[in-house]
């Protein structure tokens, strides 16, 4: 611009207007400006922060299982986000209120463990753990302006509900209170725990490379079936390479998209939490919710078991080893399969679920809606499907559950 | 500021006069007391209210046992007065804070425009810049006041009304009440400057037209349109960039330990906010032909 400047200035007033008309623009480029490095920022800042995976020493991915069960790590803090997508329609409000409604018909405390941390089962959250030995255990579920709050202190389990300001409180043997804790499956560790449990022959595992997690180097642990029909396409664990301890856990379906379940911590330190974590006195005017020894056992375990129906269901079967957990305690569920292809199956001796037609109306409209018709040597039946979980109600009432894919259901029913 | 300061920095001190008959000029209108005043009257308002409701002795929302209806905080205030403060602010923050920062904003250039007097402060020798300077200063000035007048209204019905003392966090653990004001006060700042993107956002507004109505209504109605558009969860890859996105972050400084990303988000959008709708307006001001 500079050389041609003083030819410009011989054709005067011109110009000038021109000039100035052009200073005038140049001060919107200041905005303009302001957002474009906003933006650049925006984007380039998280792929800048990914600066490549750590350099690690090989290890085998037997040496790494065993690293996972040898870490013993006793203090430790951090944030986790965990984000569950099933692919079931979102119901957003509607199906946390139904969820609190359906727990509270139990013992009539928002603040009892079950009956909150359903609400684990879809979206995204952010829970905070906390640990300090076998003893004292915290974990809280982030809300908006709110926070629901598990605090494992000695004998004392404590509830707190900080949004209806109700407290949820039992004391119970240590066993019994680790037994609670480990219905929970909200941590990476925990979820690494239940799916290695059905690491049999029938899955690959694989170290695959490193990452890095919540600002730690991590091995990349890869979990596959290795049967085709599964729904499962993969799991991957982040393992810390100092602690052992697993850093994020994702899921993958074979189906591919986002992740089905993406737990990991964006935040941890192995430093021992300040002791008044752990400490807990119900607020004054909280209405606390005892929950007796003597009931415990029995109304507990009721109650774990029906926790597990409802925020474990994507979990349990995700795994063919919990799915026989879960078989216990149905009569009539038999398992047809082995490893990741195993399907859940029972008589429900009813009539299946009506199809649209002989219901009728909305109601049948909808529920066809819900399902796919299927037919095959069995008879017809609904396929409902979930992203990860498939089930396949035939019209006689025979029910077929797991995590495969739709034509391996009605192979299965084909068969039985 | 002594007589030798004075002399160096004239301009300095020009830049404060203008500042302070600014500042008086938009805390002695009387709108603008109104304005105060009725955020000073939601705290009241919310205080009698839960005082009536809980006088039989149930608790906050009755009926819906557990439910947490109503704004953040409310159930906890019968236990201590303090939680009134932060309700008063999670139920003033979404609109009658924004509301009334829209209004001052909105009518700092324009309404000089409209009244005719907007030449009259050019024709003195602040410089265009530096008048857009000392308006937007006194606007986020009013944030500051309009955020404190409910919250020591909210303080101040709370002790009346309710029991203060040592409070839980909604972690559960124990703060002594000490702290609690601490917090209290810390909550109040962050609020403040959680309006930050209004002001810009609405004196910007203001510098576009010459009717100071128009730039308060175009202000008022682009908050309650984002608002909404944040209600809808089809647009969540774009609801971060909403300034009012994480207005309601505050509330993680209740937590224990205090959770600081999404405050963190907060001010890096009231930020980002302040400085395109910032310089749109300097741009805008510096080179528009004034003629009222």
């Amino acid at each position: 611009m500079a050389p041609n400047e003083s030819d410009d200035s011989t054709t005067a007033g011109e110009a000038d207007d021109l000039r100035a008309g052009r200073r005038k623009a140049a001060r919107y480029v200041v905005p303009v400006a302001v957002v474009g490095v906003a933006a650049a920022t925006i984007g380039l800042v998280p792929a800048l922060a990914d600066s490549g995976d750590p350099d690690l020493p090989k290890i085998s991915a037997q040496q790494l299982i065993d690293k996972i069960a040898k870490s013993d790590v006793q203090q430790m803090s951090g944030t986790v986000k965990i984000t569950t997508d099933l692919g079931l329609p979102n119901l957003g409000g509607l199906e946390s209120s139904l969820m609190s409604g359906a727990g509270k018909s139990g013992d009539g405390s928002s603040a009892d463990p079950t009956s909150k941390l359903t609400e684990l089962a879809t979206g995204t959250h952010t829970l905070r753990v906390a640990a300090d030995g076998q003893d004292r255990q915290k974990l809280s579920l982030l809300e908006n302006a709110a926070e629901y709050s598990i605090v494992h202190n000695g004998k004392d389990v404590w509830g707190y509900d900080s949004q209806s300001n109700e407290v949820y409180h039992s004391t119970a043997p240590d066993g019994a209170a680790k037994q609670q804790k480990e219905d929970v499956p909200a941590t990476p560790k925990d979820l690494t725990k239940d799916a290695l449990k059905s690491v049999d022959d029938t899955t690959s595992v694989t170290v695959e490379g490193t990452a890095q997690v919540a600002g730690r180097d991590a091995y990349r642990l890869v979990i596959k079936p290795k049967q085709s029909g599964s729904t499962v396409g993969q799991i991957t664990v982040a393992v810390d390479s100092k602690t052992g301890l697993p850093l994020k856990f994702t899921l993958t379906p074979s189906s591919g998209g986002a992740a089905v379940i993406d737990a990991g911590f964006t935040q941890v330190s192995f430093a021992r939490p300040s002791a008044s974590t752990f400490n807990f006195t119900p607020p004054k005017g909280a209405k606390v919710t005892e929950d007796k020894q003597a009931e415990h056992g029995l109304k507990g375990s009721e109650k774990s078991w029906k926790g597990e129906q409802g925020g474990k269901s994507e979990k349990g079967d995700k795994t063919g080893g919990s799915d026989e957990n879960a078989a216990k305690g149905l009569d009539g569920l038999n398992v047809i399969g082995k490893g990741w292809n195993s399907i859940a199956t029972f008589d429900t001796g009813g009539q299946g679920v009506p199809s649209g037609s002989k219901a009728g109306g909305d109601f049948g409209g909808f529920l066809d809606s819900l399902g796919d018709k299927v037919t095959g040597k069995f008879g017809s039946g609904t396929v409902f499907k979930t992203r990860l979980i498939n089930a396949l109600i035939t019209d006689n009432g025979k029910v077929y559950v797991g995590a495969v894919s739709k034509g391996a259901l009605v192979k299965a029913a084909n068969a039985g | 500021m002594s007589q030798a300061e004075a002399i160096r920095s004239p301009r300095l001190l020009w830049t404060f006069g203008l500042l302070r008959s600014e500042l008086l000029t938009t805390f002695r209108r009387w709108r603008t007391l109104a304005l105060l005043a009725v955020l000073a009257g939601v705290p009241i308002l919310v205080g009698i209210a839960v005082k009536i409701e809980t006088s039989g002795g149930s608790s906050v929302g009755g009926g819906r046992d557990g439910g947490g209806g109503g704004p953040a905080f409310i159930s906890q205030i019968t236990n201590n007065g303090l939680f009134l403060v932060f309700t008063a602010l999670a139920a003033t923050l979404p609109f009658f804070l924004p509301m009334a920062i829209g209004v001052i904003a909105g009518d700092a250039i324009a309404g000089e425009a409209n009244s005719g007097t907007l030449r009259y402060l050019l024709v003195a020798p602040a410089g265009r810049t530096r008048l857009l300077l000392t308006k937007y200063a006194t606007v986020m000035a009013f944030c500051l006041v309009a955020t404190l007048v409910v919250a020591v209204s909210a303080l101040t019905v709370g002790a009346l009304l309710f029991p203060l003392g040592d409070l839980t966090t909604i972690s559960g653990t124990q703060i002594s009440f000490t702290e609690g004001l601490g917090r209290a006060l810390l909550i109040a700042l962050i609020v403040a400057v959680s309006l930050i993107g209004v002001a810009a956002l609405g004196l910007f507004v203001s510098t576009l037209t010459g009717s100071g109505i128009a730039a308060m209504a175009t202000t008022v109605g682009l908050l309650i349109t984002v608002q909404i558009l944040d209600q809808i969860p089809q647009l969540h890859a774009i609801q971060p960039y909403f300034f009012s996105h994480y207005w309601l972050s505050f509330a993680d400084l209740m937590r224990d330990p205090v959770y600081w990303d999404d405050l963190v988000k907060n001010l890096e959008i009231q930020a980002l906010y302040a400085a395109v709708f910032g310089s749109a307006a300097w741009a805008r001001f510096t080179t528009k032909d004034i003629t009222a």
